[in-house]
Formats: structure tokens, sequence, C-alpha cells
């Protein structure tokens, strides 16, 4: 069922924006998606991903800017003219038509005869072949997704568009819809363009993750490119959990970079550093919670040389399971995150005890100062 | 107390009874009064038993000529107001425009308003159009105080609609008019069902504004008002009978083709 990879099911968003009266939904954007991707627009609610995903559909013009298919120009094609299909939020199954014809309604549209094997088929294929007779609120709101998904797919769209298609799911059936949902891309091979607010569900599924923010795409990669190698403070907090430090610019040795951060100095590689690294100048240096090491302050000596290391003390520590995750107030940074797999427990790390946290320079990042310390993690005030 | 108990158990179910007889019990005189042979021109004693109303139901003058003019009343009056008040519903939920608050709250004055100020209102600008009384000046009443009712019932029903279906069907390559006929038609059927229902029922029983504005023709409620005065032919219980008869028919049907659809559906 693969498409010839002649590139017509590549998606080329140039300079599109998108403005309502005063208020400007997506600022000027370029985005090429390749044939063949699983690709997600990731952010808050308000930052221009479904008004994105809507103008790639039809249902949104433009205010600037076109929207391409491979080399087709399908800026000004209305809904139903365009080789694309939505799952959309909630699905909007029609509510009057019975399973297959819901999923029949594409194929009768564009005047297709005989539609039955292909919906039974396809109703197979998302395992619905029972229900076909019944009405979609008899349905599972799994089962309901489902078919949306069905409904869509039987058009063999060039791409496949999903609003936040797993929204209304609790979080168990989520998990194994998002698999679902890779399984079905991988078979059918179609663009799928994936909308979504839970960084987790972007990176468990997509190939390339668009983090948008404010009406702008921030950064652009590959999940773990995104998540080790953030380049700005909104792309830290909002994939996963950073702690960021301010620190200065020290000197450079080799290809490395080292910061002072309160009296102690951290290093890092140059090519690590996304802001302007004037000796004297402001970075906020970022480190995720579970590359750090924690080591109890009698056993500092321990620590190889090379890392590194931070001095504090246990706030808090809470038990998860799989990993027990600290707070740890240093002199240079207060709060900061660690989180250590249970392996072998130190039971002398408890609240109050005297710590070190160390960790590899190549983990560490370092991002330009002038930027909201706070950005992305949800409880920054709103500008 | 045995029968205190006895009562307090069954309250809720002879209230209901009660108020049931209350509401159907006009209906069963009319129909018990329509197999009557009554001495003199009134039906309001019982005499005895008797079918001759029942086998010759127009025996009397004019009668189902009114009873013919009604009817077409009714439906033309209820084809006009449903596919007016749907428009106005659709426009109303659907479109932001300058009048639409002051139009919102304008349609609903009809039903407000006292129906004989209404009426001869109505009569006084008929006159002074020079309009010749008669089905088209009762017909144009009619649509108008049904208008109401029917934007009442779908305007709730359009409301509640998503307008994301809209959306997934272009989305499913159905053009404006195949959008409008295969999903937005077909989910706000319902609420044009009760308007048209309403429209009817209120345009086949309207006496003060027909009468105000009928000229020389008369419709059924107007025969029986006139009649009344004169002498009350069996007949018109015969007929109204009849109409009640076909309203339960009708109910009953849509009640046994709804069962048997939710029992396919299960």
């Amino acid at each position: 069922m693969k498409t010839t990879p002649d590139n017509s099911g590549d998606v080329r968003l140039s300079k599109i924006s998108k403005t309502y009266g005063s208020f400007t939904a997506v600022h000027p954007l370029d985005l090429t998606v390749p044939e063949g991707s699983f690709f997600a627009l990731l952010g808050a609610s308000g930052c221009g991903k479904t008004t994105t995903l809507r103008m790639i559909a039809g249902l949104e013009e433009p205010t600037t800017g076109t929207v391409r298919l491979g080399d087709q120009d399908v800026t000004h094609l209305p809904p139903y003219k365009r080789p694309v299909n939505t799952v959309f939020q909630s699905y909007a199954l029609f509510p009057h038509l019975d399973i297959f014809e819901n999923v029949a309604f594409g194929l009768r549209r564009r005047g297709v005869k005989s539609v039955k094997k292909q919906v039974e088929e396809m109703l197979e294929l998302v395992q619905l072949g029972e229900q076909a007779r019944k009405k979609p609120h008899q349905l599972s709101g799994g089962q309901q997704q489902r078919v949306a998904v069905a409904r869509a797919l039987i058009n063999h769209p060039k791409v496949l568009l999903l609003d936040e298609p797993l929204g209304a799911l609790d979080l168990k059936l989520r998990r194994q819809m998002q698999l679902e949902l890779k399984r079905i891309q991988t078979e059918v091979g179609i663009t799928f363009v994936h909308v979504t607010h839970d960084q987790e569900e972007a990176m468990t599924m997509a190939d390339t993750v668009a983090v948008m923010n404010g009406g702008r795409v921030e950064q652009l990669g590959a999940p773990a490119d995104l998540y080790e190698n953030p380049r700005t403070t909104f792309v830290a907090n909002f994939l996963g959990t950073s702690n960021l430090i301010e620190a200065e610019v020290g000197t450079r040795s080799g290809d490395d970079l080292v910061l002072r951060a309160g009296d102690g100095k951290l290093v890092l590689p140059t090519a690590r550093c996304t802001a302007p690294a004037a000796a004297g100048g402001k970075v906020l240096v970022g480190i995720r919670p579970e590359k750090i090491s924690l080591t109890h302050a009698d056993d500092a000596g321990e620590i190889p040389a090379g890392r590194n290391r931070l001095t504090g003390k246990i706030a808090d520590a809470s038990f998860i399971g799989v990993s027990t995750q600290y707070v740890v107030d240093s002199p240079v940074c207060p709060g900061l995150s660690v989180y250590v797999q249970n392996v072998e427990r130190d039971g002398r790390l408890v609240p109050g005890a005297d710590v070190v946290l160390h960790w590899s320079p190549a983990h560490t990042f370092a991002l330009d100062a002038a930027q909201a310390i706070d950005a992305g993690t949800g409880e920054e005030v709103a500008a | 107390m045995p029968f205190l108990n006895w009562l307090k158990r069954r309250l809720v179910v002879i209230a209901g009874l009660l108020t049931l007889a209350y509401l159907l019990l006009p209906n069963v005189i009319v129909t018990v009064f329509s197999f009557n042979k009554p001495k003199g021109r009134f039906n309001y004693e019982w005499q005895r038993f008797s079918t001759e109303a029942w086998k010759d139901p127009c025996g009397v003058a004019d009668m189902c000529g009114s009873l013919s003019l009604s009817l077409q009343i009714a439906v033309w009056a209820t084809v006009g107001a449903t596919v007016l008040g749907t428009m106005i519903s659709f426009a109303l939920v659907r479109y932001r425009f300058r009048a639409r608050g002051a139009v919102n709250s304008l349609i609903f004055l009809p039903m407000a308003m006292p129906e004989v100020v209404m009426a001869a209102s109505l009569l006084t600008l008929f006159l002074n159009m020079g309009a010749q009384l008669g089905f088209w000046t009762i017909l144009i009443a009619h649509i108008m105080f049904c208008l109401s009712f029917v934007v009442t019932a779908v305007k709730a029903r359009v409301m509640s609609m998503d307008p994301r279906l809209e959306e997934a069907a272009r989305d499913l390559y159905a053009g404006p008019v195949q959008t409008f006929l295969r999903v937005t038609l077909p989910i706000a059927a319902p609420g044009i069902a009760a308007g048209a229902l309403l429209s009817f029922a209120l345009s086949f029983d309207d006496f003060i504004i027909t009468n105000f504005n009928a000229g020389s023709t008369v419709t059924f409620p107007m025969f029986v008002w006139g009649s009344a005065q004169r002498g009350t032919p069996v007949q018109i219980n015969v007929i109204g009978t009849a109409m009640f008869l076909l309203a339960v028919l009708f109910v009953l049907v849509a009640m046994v083709l709804g069962n048997r659809r939710n029992k396919q559906k299960a």
C-alpha cells in the first residue's frame, strides 16, 4: 500500500501566517514535512498549532503565504478538493449515520460505486468489523477514535492530519492508541501531521517534532535531538524538565567553555552553547534531572575528576517506584531536580543530607540568558 | 392505618392518573357525543346511541368544505413557516450580522403579543394595502405567527450542533450542497419536524386571527363557532374525534418506529 516516492505527499508551507483582527495566531512560518514521515506539531493551547493544521486541511485560509502538497499549490482550494483528510479532536463522527456509513462517507461523496468491500477491509484494519451497524454513541471512546481514523484513511489521502486525536482518552488507552497509530502509519506509509500538547505523545510517535510557542516554531528536530539539545528555555522546559542555572562565561580551554556559577565552575563543550559566548556574558546552564548523579558529601572524594559538580542539601525526596525524585537546594540555585534510578539506594540520601551533584560536561547545555528562565514550565506568568 | 400507607405508596400514580384524566376528559366527551342522536339542534344532552353521524360525516352543509380549506391552509402555512423559520434559525446561529441581537428578540414578539391585538392590527394592515381578504390573507397571517415557534424549535437544535461535523463533511469531499443535505439537514431534522408539527396544529385550530382576516371565507374553527350559535351538528364531534384518533395513531407509529430502530442498534 506504500505510495510511490514522487514527493506528492510532501507538505510545504512557505511564509504562511494567520491573523484574526489584531491577534496573530501564526507568524509567517516555513515548514516542510517530507512524504511518509510522522510529523508532530507540539505546543501549549493557543500556540497556533491547530490553526496551522487547519490551514493545511483548508478549513482556514492563510492570511499570507502558500500551502503546497508536493508540487501542487492548494492554498486556495476548498477542503473538499484537497487530497488531505483529518481526524478531528473529539472525532466529529456523524451521529445520524452508523459506523459503516461514517467510514463510507468520503468514498460515496467521490462517487465510488461499490464501497462495501473497502469499508469492511478498513473496519477490519481498525478491528471494528463487528460494530459496522452501530451508531457512534454506542461505541467507547477508543472505538470512536478508531472509526475516525478509518473514516479518514479509507480515502487514501496524501496527508493525514490528526488534531489532538487522543486527547479525550484515558492514559492507558492513550498509550495503546499511540502504538496503534504508529503501526498504522508504518503500514500505510502516508504522511501524518499530528497536533498535540502532550510532549510524551509527540516524542513517542513522531519522527520529527516542531515545538511551537506564541505562533512561531521554536525548534524543529528529531525527538531525541530536541530533548538532548534544546536551543531555547521554552523547549528545555516544555519537553521534559530542565534545571537551568544562571552562570557567567569564563574562559575557553580547547573545545570546552568554562563557566562560573557562584564560586564553582562548570564546563561544557563550546558546541553545546547556543548563547553568544563572550567572556563575562550571562548564560543559563541546563542539565536534565536524570543526567545528574547524587553522592553523599562524605563520599565526595570518590567522584571522578572532570565532572561538573555542585554542592547542596536535599530538600525533598519522593519515591516513585522506578526512580526517586529529589529536590536539592544548592547555594548557586535552589530547587534543582534530580532523578535517581532505584538500583542501589543510598540510605543516607534523605531530606536534610548534604550532597554533591555531579554530571558529565557532555550532557550540559547553555542557553541565552536573555530569555525567561521559566518559559514553558506552565508556571510562567502569562505575558 | 393500612389505608394511609396504601395511599402513600401510590400517591404519585394516583396524581398522574388524575392529571391524565383531566387532560383527556374533554376528548372522551367529544367522542361519546359523536355517537349521540340529539333531539333538537344542540348536541349537549345525551339521548341515545346512534352511528348516523359517522355514516355521513359530510352531511352538514359547508362543513367538509371548511375542513378541507383549513387542512390546505395548515399544510401551506406549515411548509412556509418551516422553510422560512429554518433559514432564520441558521442565520441567527451561524452568522454575526449587525441587527442579529434585535432580530433574535423581535422574532419572539408574536408569541408574547395578545392574539386579538395582532389580529386587529393585521386586518388594519391588509385593509390599508387594499388586499382581498380570504385564503391568501389567512395563509400570510398563519405563516407569520407560526414562524416564531419554528425558530424556537430549530434554533435550539442548530445551537447544540457541533460545527466540526460540517467541517468533517467538507474534509471528506462533500461540497457545500452535499454537506447541507447529508449532514446539516439530517442532524437538524428533529428540530425542524417539531417546528412543523407545532405549526400545523397552531394553524389548523386558529380562530381569532383567522376570524379577523378571513373576509367571507370560512375555516373549520370558524364553522364550528358559527354553528354553535344556531345548533351543533353531531358531525362536528365526528371530525373532532377523527382528528384526535389520527394524532394518537401518528404518535403510536412514531413510537413503534423509534423502538424498532433502537432494537436494531442494540
